[in-house]
């Protein structure tokens, strides 16, 4: 790229305009470090700039905050003396790139933001999206991704225990790999990135610094990525036994009161992390970057840059300088006072004795430009015509098949490859609603789950964005808790073009007025945007990460049939659908919006119900509908059922259709009155027996019949097929 | 008497393990692997589970050659009791303390899940309360847990029952010294001590290990 042709902020990615306002915010041109470190604080993935003034409308307050957005993770009391930290973030672009670092080092990530909040990190979960496993790219993509996320997850010793993956061509071009991360920590000890105190040390913590990573915020996450430039250097690689160690080491330091602030060194790395945390305490900060451990030689710029993975910053009284070595020697740990704080408000870094930028810590945070994005509403979708749809020939056949769809069966494939029990607390492992993990000195258990329902929202924006933060409560309220508080992941298309920058703020006023409805608020969150290539662009997909709280965690609720007997019913209402479902197997149509208020009340019944001990199992209706509701249930507990579905328009709207709020609960015989009485408004229909080898389903004159053993066996070899 | 458990870096499974010790009535005492002797009054010492050194060169390979071992190889020969669980199993065939080796599960892939295990050899302290042919229901969560060694001259304590046998020989789950005293064993019996978690099938091990 020569600068005759291409000045260099372009090729930073930066517009004249904002090469103008970095210009009028110095009072001088900058040098070329300091252009490097407004591109990258400035670009997309830093500064949502494109997304920013949308997220203000998220309901981000309430009676447990501790802290809400705008922090490295957000965090919300649970009980008396116990808080839990919660965040989810992308690493999309770079697991497009390099699928195993990229996912393994979105672990890493996730895991230090929990981390810098001095947090204890107890639960990891991911949200994945591939294209069709028929596409050689995908299934290397997916297989890998799990990969890196096991290896990462497994080492560091922190369970994890749920997520989601779908596949749909829409994200051929543009995987999707979401991580969040759950910790707990003492309300009185919650660390904060704001830095004070003059003459404080800035202590650099754990892995020496190197050229992997690179440009990674600015070049990968945040244009879209086309096929002719190699962005291997871009990607960070990892090192899980360093971050292990790291967590120790913090965990040590924190709980010791040693530090005054902490922050993780994620995108733009010393920059970002330094800036930050000068910004949020109002300070300045002074870096001296020949004191930075190196893996190589690396040029100040680059130093500030690199993103090399397994780093923290800390903020270190004088005093207590020396101590705070010490425990990170004993963790192997290198730790180097790398600068100091100042009061005058500017991150000066220095090399050889020059000042090589000095720049008012706040320009690079507050003072990033925030744009108002283009919103032009697409065409509204029509419901289907169920014309439109071929019928199935056979009901039991068509069954089955759905149940070995990737996107329907068993993700045994994938939780089997991570380690979701160390730290033997989880008591509802994956494959069913949420999990479940205890609390450790406490009779309190906390569910996660992750969900989205990104056809429905590209079909819907406002409509999709609800949906997706209902799926996630009544799967939180399935295993019997109550919705606590949630983070979510915002992983759009370009918001330059089309309707994507509409749908992002439609989406946004869904899910706030269903997170509204459930009376809960996001504490934390991220946009990813530019999931685009010149072929495709990814469905809206707005993962929500969810916690909630089960008071007595011995009345967990499972989702397998418990005993023959006992009485199954649908609870919750709403019509069941074609429209974007498995069975319809793409978006077109127009679904139902939820009706949030409704569901709320459903939760609520849910987790009385558990609660009172009067369900024996619970499971949420999404992918498949009742059908494969009622078999994941049968799977799960080897038991069959005989049920009769209300009448549809045709039966495999019945069976397949999707919507609503629906969930499939059992119970003994004699606690359904008290499950009726418990119930309120909430719909409550009666559909059918447990019991036997077979899943037997009648709706009006149709049936269809599958045995428990035949479903298992379509469920369970879905996904190892298709990647064997 | 108490139970030893030692922590190296990349230890992940240490605190289940005191919990497990301390879910039996046993006392628990943390261990670091840089010290050089066990403390006073250890009947028996627990190598838990986790990823000691990140799995540098082999898993196990640096953790057998750390300060602490020494103590360890002492308190054998003073007839204590060793419990070696997944890395701690590694651990103790990289220190030869425990015979064979462990290679890459045959599936080439990390392994979570419930396993069935029986006892196959009862003559040891570890095994005695249990009785050959005694099943347990524990986890497995591994990457390398395919024992390798000769069956025929080594004790083999436990054995996967079904298909879950990682590419084990004779689908070994856990092995015997020759002493009886060292066992070590793939599957997480830490993660099997109470009701809530769906077995307590671990809590035999830990008695053993809390009354030494």
């Amino acid at each position: 790229m020569s600068g005759a042709t291409k000045p260099k902020h372009r090729a930073l990615g930066l517009t004249d305009r904002e090469a103008e306002r970095i210009t009028a915010l110095l009072d001088r041109e900058p040098t070329d470090p300091e252009l490097v470190m407004f591109s990258l604080m400035w670009s997309e993935h830093c500064s949502y700039k494109h997304s920013r003034r949308l997220l203000g409308r998220f309901p981000s307050e309430g009676p447990g905050v501790l802290q809400g957005p705008g922090e490295n993770a957000g965090v919300v009391e649970i009980e008396p003396g116990r808080a839990l930290a919660l965040k989810i973030e992308s690493h999309n672009h770079p697991s497009a790139v390099e699928p195993f670092e990229g996912a393994a080092t979105g672990v890493g990530g996730i895991v230090r933001d929990i981390l810098a909040m001095g947090a204890r990190p107890i639960a990891l979960l991911d949200s994945l999206r591939f294209g069709e496993l028929r596409s050689a790219r995908s299934r290397h993509l997916f297989v890998r991704s799990v990969a890196g996320i096991g290896h990462y997850g497994n080492c560091i010793g922190v369970p994890t225990v749920g997520g989601e993956v779908a596949f749909d061509d829409r994200y051929e071009d543009s995987c999707l790999v979401n991580a969040m991360c759950v910790g707990v920590v003492e309300p009185g000890r919650v660390l904060r990135a704001a830095a004070s105190g003059a003459d404080n040390a800035v202590v650099l913590i754990g892995n020496r610094t190197g050229a992997d990573g690179i440009g990674g915020a600015s070049i990968l996450a945040s244009a879209e990525l086309d096929e002719d430039e190699d962005r291997r250097p871009s990607v960070q690689v990892s090192d899980p036994f360093t971050e292990r160690k790291l967590m120790d080491c913090c965990l040590e330091l924190a709980s010791s009161d040693l530090l005054v602030a902490l922050q993780d060194l994620g995108a733009a790395g010393l920059t970002s992390a330094s800036s930050e945390m000068a910004a949020k305490g109002g300070v300045g900060i002074d870096i001296d970057l020949d004191a930075v451990p190196l893996r190589q030689a690396l040029t100040p710029a680059e130093i500030l840059v690199s993103e090399s993975q397994e780093r923290m910053l800390a903020v270190v009284e004088p005093r207590l300088l020396d101590e705070v070595i010490r425990v990170c020697r004993r963790w192997e740990l290198d730790a180097t006072r790398i600068g100091v704080v100042t009061d005058d408000g500017d991150l000066v870094a220095r090399s050889g004795g020059e000042v090589v930028a000095r720049i008012r810590a706040t320009s690079l945070t507050d003072e990033a430009p925030a744009y108002r994005v283009a919103l032009h509403a697409p065409s509204p979708s029509e419901p289907l015509d169920l014309a439109d749809v071929p019928e199935p020939t056979d009901l039991a056949t068509a069954w089955r098949e759905l149940l070995g769809r990737p996107n329907v069966a068993s993700k045994r494939w994938v939780f089997e490859q991570y380690d979701h029990l160390v730290g033997a607390n989880t008591i509802v492992r994956p494959g069913g609603d949420a999990a479940v993990v205890r609390l450790p000195g406490s009779n309190r258990a906390i569910a996660l789950t992750t969900d989205c329902a990104e056809r429905h929202a590209e079909l819907d924006a406002r409509g999709g964005g609800a949906a997706s933060v209902l799926e996630a409560a009544r799967n939180i309220a399935a295993v019997g808790a109550r919705p606590l508080a949630a983070t979510d992941c915002l992983n759009f298309a370009n918001p330059e073009k089309g309707s994507t920058g509409w749908r992002l703020r439609e989406v946004i006023e869904g899910m706030s007025q269903a997170l509204e409805a459930l009376g809960i608020p996001i504490v934390s969150g991220n946009v990813s945007l530019y999931n685009e290539s010149p072929a495709r662009a990814i469905y809206p997909t707005p993962v929500v990460g969810m916690v909630g709280v089960i008071e007595d965690a011995a009345a967990r609720v499972g989702h397998g049939f418990v005993d023959s007997g006992d009485v199954v019913l649908i609870a919750g209402g709403g019509r069941p659908r074609l429209d974007a479902s498995e069975w319809l197997g793409e978006a077109r149509g127009c679904p139902d919006r939820p009706d949030a208020a409704s569901e709320a009340r459903l939760c609520e019944l849910l987790a009385r119900a558990g609660e009172r001990r009067l369900v024996q199992s619970a499971h949420d209706v999404s992918g498949g509908g009742v059908a494969v509701a009622l078999a994941e249930c049968a799977i799960a507990g080897r038991l069959g059922a005989d049920v009769e579905l209300p009448v549809e328009r045709r039966a495999d709207e019945a069976l397949f259709g999707e919507g609503g709020g629906r969930v499939v609960v059992t119970c003994r015989p004699r606690n359904l009155d008290a499950l009726r009485d418990a119930a309120g408004g909430v719909p409550l229909t009666e559909i059918g027996t447990v019991g036997g080898d077979l899943l037997r389903v009648r709706i009006g004159s149709d049936m269809a019949e599958l045995s428990v053993a035949d479903a298992t066996n379509a469920y369970e070899a879905g996904i190892p097929e298709v990647v064997a | 008497m108490s139970v030893a458990v030692l922590r190296f870096p990349g230890s992940l499974d240490h605190e289940s393990a005191q919990r497990a010790v301390e879910s039996v009535g046993g006392i628990a005492t943390s261990v670091w692997h840089a010290d050089a002797e066990l403390p006073a009054g250890v009947g028996a010492v627990v190598v838990p589970g986790g990823f000691s050194y990140g799995d540098h060169l082999r898993p196990g390979a640096v953790a057998s050659r750390a300060p602490i071992m020494g103590a360890v190889r002492r308190h054998v020969d003073r007839g204590g009791l060793v419990l070696g669980i997944c890395n701690g199993f590694q651990v103790l065939c990289e220190a030869g303390l425990l015979p064979g080796a462990l290679r890459p599960n045959a599936t080439l892939t990390f392994v979570c899940r419930q396993a069935s295990v029986e006892v196959a050899d009862d003559g040891s302290p570890w095994t005695a309360p249990l009785g050959v042919g005694a099943r347990l229901s524990i986890p497995i969560k591994n990457n390398q847990g395919a024992w390798f060694g000769h069956p025929e001259i080594d004790r083999v304590a436990l054995r996967y029952v079904g298909d879950d046998r990682l590419g084990s020989v004779t689908a070994a789950a856990g092995v015997l010294d020759e002493s009886g005293r060292v066992l070590g064993l793939m599957p997480h019996p830490e993660e099997a001590c109470d009701p809530l978690l769906g077995s307590t099938d671990g809590q035999s091990l830990f008695g053993v290990a809390a009354a030494a």
